[in-house]
């Protein structure tokens, strides 16, 4: 028990989690502040739309820091976590979809409207529970860690790695949005879920609603946060490094690598999941786009733009092209797919580190603590 | 050319039935033989119409075709006070352009109120559509002779039995002489003769089945044995037709995923780079051969033939641009490459929406390529898909060649096995990179010049093939060209059988899940390389 304990709250003596969390909480509190206390025609108020938008790059940020703990510190370029995202996303979109009951257009208490557009008669199985938000919430993990399980379980087990695992990942999340094009899942089909009305029995509309939402995402993206710096900065993340950079090796010493590869995909693919059922009622829509390769790749591109295994890089990364997304697709929506191609190249090709690299080179580079050396970690 | 098959058929009846009236054309109102022909078919009772029309046939004036495609479709009329008959070219509005029946001469325009029309019924309507395909089955060309014979296939009345019988028997080609058989047992048979079932075994048309399945519910025990072991036989013969059909669909989509694939073969195997701006080189080589056809309006076949070197040309100058731009600085970081070169996929797509259009564009393809190949009744292969299927059997033996027998090709297989130990040897391997991108490149840009004649070629063309040609690839097995043609070829099949039980978007889902499975089962592919070069 103490020794779980300290190996969850070790990332709060690093003064990197610290400094991102201060910055994190920090620029919640303002968000919040100038959106509750200033009245809406001061220059300095945040709209609620404002509001959601930032909450929407916020879930970017967890998805990023999600990809960016198979990426950057287990080597695995995962091209479909767009799957995971949306697989989550879907989870919670089925239970806003429960939650609307009779309210919808042809006002069926159970049935969906695209179900009873379908005139099917009844609910098919797997929409069974969705009623109920701990169903919801438990399939927001569970459905994301499942595909994660038996997908990573066989991948690792017969060692696909490097370039095949990225091609298959991206095989995986094609292969869900076709599927999930179709009308006969029972998902919607190409409008996939949408006009949802309330969360938890709080109107979705409503502003204060839409706060609550951002800060529970910040505070989502905070715990993701600590949580893969604490798997990271384990013993277990060494190994994780270690087979990032030497597989063979690793697996000489002795390691069962496809074990712990496995358990942080599936990690990473629940945290993705939660990004996606945050992302949900913010935007008010889940369709299959969200399965398509270009957006997984997209997300990968966060992650090398910010620096790769750091983390914090993820978010900045996130941040920083959703924004530029936004804005540019507002003013020149042609010049986008140039700026995101050309961001692709640069990147790459002359900051290989990204971000995160370039603020490191600033700063005088430091060692940083070995974990492996402290008492907790000795005894565990 | 309407003109001819219009007159042949009178002449020829004219030298066959003997009967030689001096029916020639002539100026209305000195062509008594004509009007007493036509003023026949003026009757009340259709019974008398019929055998006026059989009488017109029997006359052999060269204008019977005329009158009799007229009287079908309405437009041969009377004018009321005069009695004079006319053709009306157009029945719409209240004035109607007619021509003299008897000249052909125009005449005018004439009120629909001072018409009669000499009216028709359905019996009448079928027998004068036999009666025009026998009129068809007596001119030169054969295959109008094997169009108007398939049009008698169950529609035979058995006043045509005689001349039919006479015509099978001086018929030439066999191809007519069949299908007249067949049409002439499916009427006997609709007779209740058993022994047509025996001319009717092995045939493959709607008409002949439909005669068949009727006769085998018939009450004659005999005749529906008869007709059933027949229908049977046929339905086997079907069966065989769809299985060879699925092959043909599996085999044709195979071919443009080897063609799509084959390129990315190269590049991946031999330099381990990922290259996701693949299908945008396809997608130049598509536009190229539209642009080339906007270079040569009219001659589409030209274009199409002079973009195959020019895709290639362009979309390996465009390889060698985004090798030395980009890839050369990414040497030994596969995942780096695959997101610098997705980059640069999204960059291209981008240029041609903006300097193109986002919208598609048509590509013609020219005669030679369009229209299809007739095995049999039930099975026809479409020539373009057949065209496309045989260039990249050409493009894939052509890439064999060049690497198993060129200078080019040792040096790249020899930079593959070891690249220090080939560079030691004195093989430039900066050059056989470069050389070896424009080569993959290039065959990227012939795929795209042979998918534009399948598909629309619009800036989302490449991004369509990007992921299934991967599939083929790892599914191949990397490095390996023989890999990726079967794998291509199978995987096309495989798709296509799956289909019609699964439907398309299932099919393509469970061929996935195959692949992703079949990784599990051969992380490197069919056919995985060997020695030192599989761990790279």
């Amino acid at each position: 028990m103490l020794a779980s304990r300290s190996w969850l709250s070790r990332p709060l003596h690093e003064r990197s989690t610290r400094l991102f969390l201060g910055v994190l909480i920090a620029a919640l509190a303002v968000v919040s502040l100038l959106n509750l206390a200033l009245p809406a025609g001061h220059p300095l108020h945040v709209s609620t739309y404002t509001v959601t938008l930032l909450g929407k790059y916020l879930c970017y940020a967890l998805l990023a820091v999600a990809v960016d703990l198979v990426w950057g510190y287990l080597g695995i370029l995962s091209l479909g976590h767009g799957a995971f995202f949306a697989l989550g996303g879907y989870a919670m979109g089925m239970y806003l979809m429960r939650q609307i009951g009779d309210r919808g257009v042809y006002g069926d208490p159970v049935l969906p409207d695209f179900m009873v557009f379908l005139d099917w008669q009844s609910l098919p199985w797997y929409w069974h529970g969705f009623d109920m938000a701990w169903f919801a919430l438990l399939t927001v993990l569970l459905a994301p860690g499942l595909l994660a399980l038996v997908f990573g379980f066989l991948a690792f087990r017969s060692r696909v790695t490097g370039v095949y695992l990225s091609i298959i990942t991206q095989a995986l999340t094609f292969a869900l949005m076709l599927a999930f094009f179709r009308n006969e899942m029972g998902f919607g089909g190409n409008n996939g879920l949408t006009d949802f009305k309330e969360l938890l029995g709080f109107d979705l509309t409503a502003d204060a609603t839409r706060l609550w939402l951002f800060l529970a995402t910040g505070m989502a993206l905070a715990l993701g946060y600590v949580l893969c710096r604490a798997i990271v900065a384990s013993k277990l993340g060494r190994v994780c490094v270690a087979t990032r950079d030497a597989e063979a090796r690793t697996r000489f010493l002795g390691y069962r690598v496809e074990r712990f590869q496995l358990f942080v995909f599936v990690v990473s693919a629940m945290l993705a999941g939660v990004a996606g059922a945050l992302y949900v009622p913010q935007v008010g829509i889940i369709n299959p786009g969200e399965f398509s390769p270009i957006f997984s790749i997209e997300i990968v591109l966060w992650v090398a733009l910010g620096g790769r295994g750091t983390l914090y890089g993820a978010v900045i990364g996130a941040l920083l092209v959703n924004y530029a997304k936004t804005v540019f697709t507002g003013v020149m929506p042609e010049a986008w797919l140039f700026a995101l191609g050309g961001l692709f190249v640069l990147v790459t090709v002359l900051l290989p580190k990204g971000i995160a690299g370039l603020l490191a080179y600033r700063r005088p580079r430091r060692a940083d603590p070995d974990p492996s050396t402290t008492p907790g970690e000795a005894s565990a | 050319m309407r003109m001819i098959r219009a007159l042949v058929p009178g002449l020829l009846l004219w030298l066959l039935v003997g009967l030689v009236p001096s029916a020639q054309a002539q100026t209305p109102g000195q062509d008594p033989a004509g009007q007493a022909l036509l003023e026949a078919l003026d009757t009340r009772s259709y019974a008398d119409k019929g055998e006026a029309i059989a009488a017109l046939v029997a006359s052999g004036d060269e204008r019977t075709r005329r009158w009799l495609e007229a009287l079908l479709a309405g437009k041969l009329q009377r004018q009321e006070d005069t009695g004079r008959f006319i053709v009306v070219l157009e029945n719409r509005g209240r004035h109607w352009p007619v021509v003299d029946a008897l000249s052909f001469e125009a005449a005018g325009e004439m009120s629909r109120r001072e018409l009669d029309r000499i009216g028709i019924n359905n019996a009448l309507r079928g027998q004068l559509q036999s009666t025009l395909a026998v009129l068809d089955l007596r001119v030169d060309d054969v295959g109008a002779r094997r169009e108007a014979a398939r049009e008698l296939l169950g529609n035979i009345e058995a006043a045509m039995l005689p001349p039919l019988q006479a015509l099978v028997a001086d018929e030439a080609d066999g191809e007519v002489k069949r299908l007249l058989a067949q049409a002439i047992a499916i009427h006997r048979l609709e007779q209740g003769d058993a022994a047509a079932v025996e001319g009717l075994a092995g045939s493959l048309n709607p008409e002949a089945r439909a005669a068949l399945s009727a006769a085998a519910r018939s009450d004659d025990a005999a005749l529906a044995e008869a007709a059933s072991g027949a229908l049977a036989d046929i339905e086997q013969k079907l069966k065989l037709n769809r299985g060879v059909e699925t092959l043909y669909f599996g085999l044709s989509l195979g071919s443009v995923l080897v063609l799509a694939a084959i390129g990315l073969a190269i590049t991946f195997g031999v330099m381990g780079v990922i290259n996701m701006a693949h299908g945008e080189l396809m997608m130049l080589g598509a536009y190229t051969t539209w642009g080339m056809q906007q270079l040569l309006p009219g001659q589409p076949g030209l274009a199409l033939i002079l973009a195959i070197p020019a895709g290639f040309l362009v979309a390996a100058l465009a390889g060698i641009a985004i090798e030395r731009s980009v890839i050369q600085f990414l040497k030994g970081r596969p995942l780096e490459t695959l997101l610098a070169t997705f980059g640069v996929s999204l960059i291209l797509q981008q240029l041609v929406r903006t300097l193109i259009s986002p919208l598609n564009r048509t590509v013609v393809s020219p005669e030679w390529m369009s229209g299809s190949l007739m095995i049999n009744e039930g099975l026809s292969l479409t020539l373009n898909r057949l065209f496309v299927l045989g260039f990249a059997l050409l493009v894939f033996a052509g890439l064999m060649l060049v690497m198993r027998r060129t200078r080019l090709g040792l040096e790249v297989r020899a930079v593959t096995q070891n690249r220090a130990m080939a560079r030691s040897m004195g093989i430039r391997a900066t050059r056989v990179d470069i050389l070896t991108f424009a080569l993959g490149s290039g065959v990227a840009g012939l795929a795209g010049v042979a998918l534009s004649q399948l598909t629309n070629v619009g800036p989302n063309l490449g991004q369509n093939y990007i992921i299934d040609s991967f599939m083929v690839v790892v599914f191949g097995g990397v490095g390996n060209l023989w890999g990726t043609l079967v794998a291509g070829l199978s995987l096309g099949v495989i798709n296509q059988v799956l289909e019609p039980w699964a439907g398309a978007v299932l099919a393509k889902i469970l061929v996935l899940v195959f692949i992703i499975l079949f990784i599990q089962k051969r992380p490197r592919g069919l056919f995985p390389q060997k020695g030192r070069a599989a761990e790279g």
